[in-house]
């Protein structure tokens, strides 16, 4: 496996208060890559700092071995590095189809087929992975009357359709009833195998993390304290302490 | 079936109406002018959430460039503006409608160009800024242009009058405005109905979720504006030709008047719909024929109320209110559960 | 252009003439400053963008031009357009401000736009379209047989340096003051600590009403005004506030003189004529120097 994202030692800090501070790791291509830490730890705020939403201090991100740490968001989307949001991001107002044919792929458009109708293929393709995240019977209710969880399924579904290259993932099971997680888990493993999209996810929820990443990064105080398999990570005693508030 | 009917009667009496009411030809004409304005503001304003103060600038600019290159095809631009000798300066009929068409496409391609540069620094400027920064555009043109003494600065422009039957001339004009108008209506029934489409509601809806999925926000912004300015610089060109005489302050660059008639227009009849912005400006149009003159000099102040009206009670408009109300008569389907059988 | 070109030559030749440009444009800024501060406070307090402002300040001076017409001393037109623009910013509120505070952007902004159409319409069939002035009978004072200030444009920036004054330490030491500071960080959070905030916004846009009527009053003695000029205020006012932030009392200062000497400086070299298309100018220009800003931080401007 092959490095698809490479962070360098990146600092970042609102107004002294320090939230990453020399964080390097690297996601692997075609894997889970899981990153954890206790609240506070600057996880959100380096996946804002991958995705562009705010410029970083000191350091380099690179993917695919291109530098994007001052691009803005819009151009790292459209390399193909997707994320979904903490609090989900629809389009409350529409259906759950028309939510899923504005995130066709424009990337992979050109000017001329940006004008073009959504083809018989597309919707197929749509209610195809509305399906996939157990949606398709809502299909047409507007999307801003489904639950919360159902909503994150739907923003799932979205970012699928996007046919991403990596889906940063920030805290997919946050807020989903717990009999559907296991569910939701199977759903990141095959979007991952039968779709080959690369995962990088945070997650608060240790089972669920233990259960699909085969790397795991563990940041506390803003600084990266360990890297492992699941079951390095579960073992590791500065993990622990991190999390039982040790230090 | 029932549909094209529907549309082949509004056909119909689009045709029929110079000569059905031949005294109203230029008030008929008017109409169709504020339905183009307000279609076009709807583009960015209903359709991508981007509501523009300043698309006035594109109806102003369209009559200038239209003017100019009409008058620069024939004449030496400078010594015609020189408001003393233009009545010296004659065209045939040839040179005025060679100048009519090509002037106000002209018009329309200089207006979307410009578009494309001023919307590069503006669509930076999100929400309140975009508004007040279009306004300060179209202000600032039309005080630029009235200090401008080659253009005619604040005397504005003298176009020839048209050649032959003045009556011919009003319905002449009535069916330029009457084609542009159908043929914004039909683009933008088919351009609503593309990916485009789906991507400008996207910006509207959220755009930081829009540039997240990797949609060229930038690009579609700038397509969108530059597609409505063509359409109001043609009916600015067509307009400078039917108003024979224009000035930059109170015509070209009418910040209050047209400039926000055609926002009052697209609220009247309901923002980010196909129809609205057509109800609303037949029926602001119409209210305003029937009452302006009554109003004894009160009309602005009304106008001004009747912003103020629309805009805090009744925002949806008569389609929102429609929409809201009778759902099934725009086959929406709210509350379907059940579809043919599940895969 | 020759004539730009000399116009900036005698700049140099004569530097005292910079002197009097920038005397005239501090106590003009002073002014405009004022109003901003307005408008960034009601902006700041209530989420409202009032396209309207300038027109407030307008109606101040047509108070005070009345008032003083019909025998009123006219340095007392300061305090009594205060009162009276106080009421007009009340029932302002009332009818239509309170209505849109809720709502999203460009509500209340169209809603202030057509206010501002309203009131303008309004001054012009009441007073006519002429422009007018309150002419006060005191000296001039001279420095270096060049500059001339007149005493009336000094007491005017006296007074507006006042009513600043007044109203800063309204805000730091009342108990409305406080009370308008929490509702500005956090109306909700205000609203559980038991704070009336339905009584903080039209405490706040009556007194951004007033501060504007009281400037219009001293505008009303120094300058000229016309029911027509209400736009160009307001526009100043947004130019204020975006170049210096909300919430920043130095910079809309800083920024509030820096705007009237920038507009005398342009003035002497382009002419008067051009004297609204450089304060819409100057908006444009501050507002992409902000968008440069924010571009380097990866955001837009909201």
């Amino acid at each position: 496996m092959s490095t698809i994202i490479d962070v360098q030692d990146v600092t970042k800090s609102f107004g002294g208060v320090l939230a990453n501070s020399d964080v390097s790791l690297q996601v692997e291509r075609g894997g889970i890559t899981g990153l954890i830490g206790p609240n506070g730890s600057g996880k959100t705020t380096l996946f804002n700092s991958v995705v562009g939403y705010h410029p970083i201090d000191s350091g380099s991100i690179h993917f695919e071995g291109q530098e994007i740490s001052k691009l803005p968001v819009q151009k790292i989307a459209r390399l193909g590095l997707l994320r979904t949001f903490q609090q989900t991001r629809i389009y409350g107002a529409m259906n759950c189809v028309e939510n899923m044919l504005i995130s066709m792929p424009h990337r992979k458009m050109t000017f001329l087929e940006s004008f073009g109708r959504n083809t018989a293929e597309d919707r197929e393709r749509a209610e195809m992975l509305l399906d996939f995240v157990g949606l398709y019977e809502k299909r047409w209710l507007r999307s801003g009357s489904l639950s919360f969880g159902q909503q994150k399924l739907l923003e799932f579904a979205m970012a699928l359709m996007n046919e991403p290259t990596v889906l940063l993932l920030d805290e997919p099971t946050a807020g989903i009833n717990p009999t559907l997680i296991n569910g939701l888990i199977d759903r990141l493993k095959r979007a991952n195998s039968d779709f080959g999209i690369t995962l990088f996810i945070i997650e608060h929820n240790m089972r669920v993390i233990m259960n699909m990443a085969d790397t795991i990064y563990c940041l506390a105080h803003g600084k990266l304290l360990a890297k492992g398999s699941p079951d390095e990570i579960q073992n590791d005693q500065r993990v622990i302490d991190a999390y039982l508030g040790a230090h | 079936m029932k549909k094209t009917l529907f549309y082949a009667v509004l056909l119909l009496i689009t045709i029929a109406a110079p000569y059905l009411f031949p005294d109203y030809g230029t008030q008929l004409a008017t109409l169709w002018l504020m339905i183009i304005v307000a279609l076009t503001w709807d583009m960015t304003g209903g359709q991508m959430g981007y509501n523009s103060l300043g698309n006035i600038f594109f109806y102003g600019t369209g009559m200038y460039v239209a003017a100019l290159i009409t008058i620069g095809m024939v004449h030496p631009i400078g010594e015609y503006t020189d408001a003393s000798r233009s009545e010296l300066m004659l065209f045939t009929e040839g040179q005025y409608f060679t100048g009519l068409i090509v002037g106000s496409l002209g018009a329309g391609l200089f207006c979307a160009l410009s578009a494309v540069i001023i919307g590069y620094i503006t669509f930076g400027l999100r929400g309140p800024y975009f508004a007040i920064g279009t306004l300060g555009v179209a202000i600032a043109a039309g005080e630029l242009v009235s200090n401008w003494d080659w253009v005619g600065g604040g005397q504005g422009i003298q176009l020839p009058v048209y050649p032959g039957d003045l009556d011919t001339g009003k319905v002449v004009f009535y069916f330029l405005f009457a084609i542009t108008g159908v043929a914004l209506f039909i683009f933008l029934k088919w351009l609503y109905s593309t990916r485009f489409g789906a991507a400008i509601n996207a910006i509207r809806d959220d755009e930081e979720k829009a540039e997240a999925m990797g949609i060229h926000t930038m690009r579609y912004k700038l397509t969108a504006w530059a597609l409505s300015a063509f359409f109001v610089g043609v009916a600015g060109g067509i307009s400078a030709f039917q108003l024979i005489h224009f000035e930059p302050l109170e015509t070209a660059y009418q910040t209050i008047n047209l400039g926000i008639f055609m926002v009052v227009c697209v609220l009247l009849g309901g923002k980010g719909t196909l129809w609205g912005p057509v109800v609303g400006a037949i029926l602001f149009h119409v209210i305003k024929e029937v009452t302006w003159n009554y109003l004894l000099g009160w009309q602005w102040v009304a106008l001004g109320a009747l912003i103020v009206v629309t805009v805090v009670y009744f925002q949806d408009g008569i389609m929102g209110w429609l929409m809201h109300n009778k759902p099934e008569w725009f086959g929406m389907r709210v509350e379907k559960k059940e579809q043919e059988g599940t895969a | 252009m020759d004539q730009f070109l000399s116009n900036i030559g005698l700049l140099f030749e004569f530097p005292i003439v910079n002197l009097k440009i920038i005397i005239d444009g501090l106590m003009i800024g002073a002014l405009f400053a004022l109003a901003a501060y307005g408008l960034a406070l009601v902006w700041g307090v209530m989420n409202v963008k009032n396209l309207a402002q300038g027109d407030f300040v307008i109606a101040g001076g047509y108070v005070a031009w009345y008032l003083s017409r019909h025998g009123m001393p006219p340095l007392l037109g300061v305090p009594v357009a205060f009162v009276v623009m106080w009421g007009v910013g009340w029932v302002v509120y009332r009818l239509v401000i309170s209505r849109v505070i809720e709502r999203d952007l460009f509500t209340s902004l169209l809603a202030t736009f057509g206010l501002a159409i309203i009131m303008a319409q309004m001054l012009n069939l009441l007073f006519g379209s002429d422009t007018q002035s309150i002419q006060l009978d005191y000296d001039t004072l001279y420095f270096f047989d060049f500059i001339d200030i007149p005493i009336a444009k000094l007491l005017g920036v006296l007074m507006a340096t006042a009513l600043a004054v007044a109203v800063v330490l309204f805000m730091k030491k009342s108990r409305m003051g406080q009370a308008i500071r929490a509702t500005s960080q956090d109306a909700r959070a205000a609203r559980v600590l038991g704070i009336d905030t339905e009584k903080v916004y039209s405490f706040t846009f009556s007194l951004n009403s007033a501060i504007c009527g009281a400037a219009g009053a001293i505008i009303v003695m120094v300058w000229v005004i016309q029911p027509f000029y209400g736009i160009t205020y307001s526009i100043r006012s947004f130019v204020i506030v975006t170049a210096a932030g909300l919430g920043n009392l130095p910079g809309v200062i800083a920024a509030g003189l820096g705007i009237g000497v920038a507009e005398q400086y342009g003035a002497h070299i382009f002419g008067i004529g051009y004297q609204q298309a450089i304060a819409v100018l100057l908006l444009l220009l501050v507002l992409v120097y902000r968008l440069v800003q924010q571009r380097r931080v990866r955001q837009s401007l909201k």
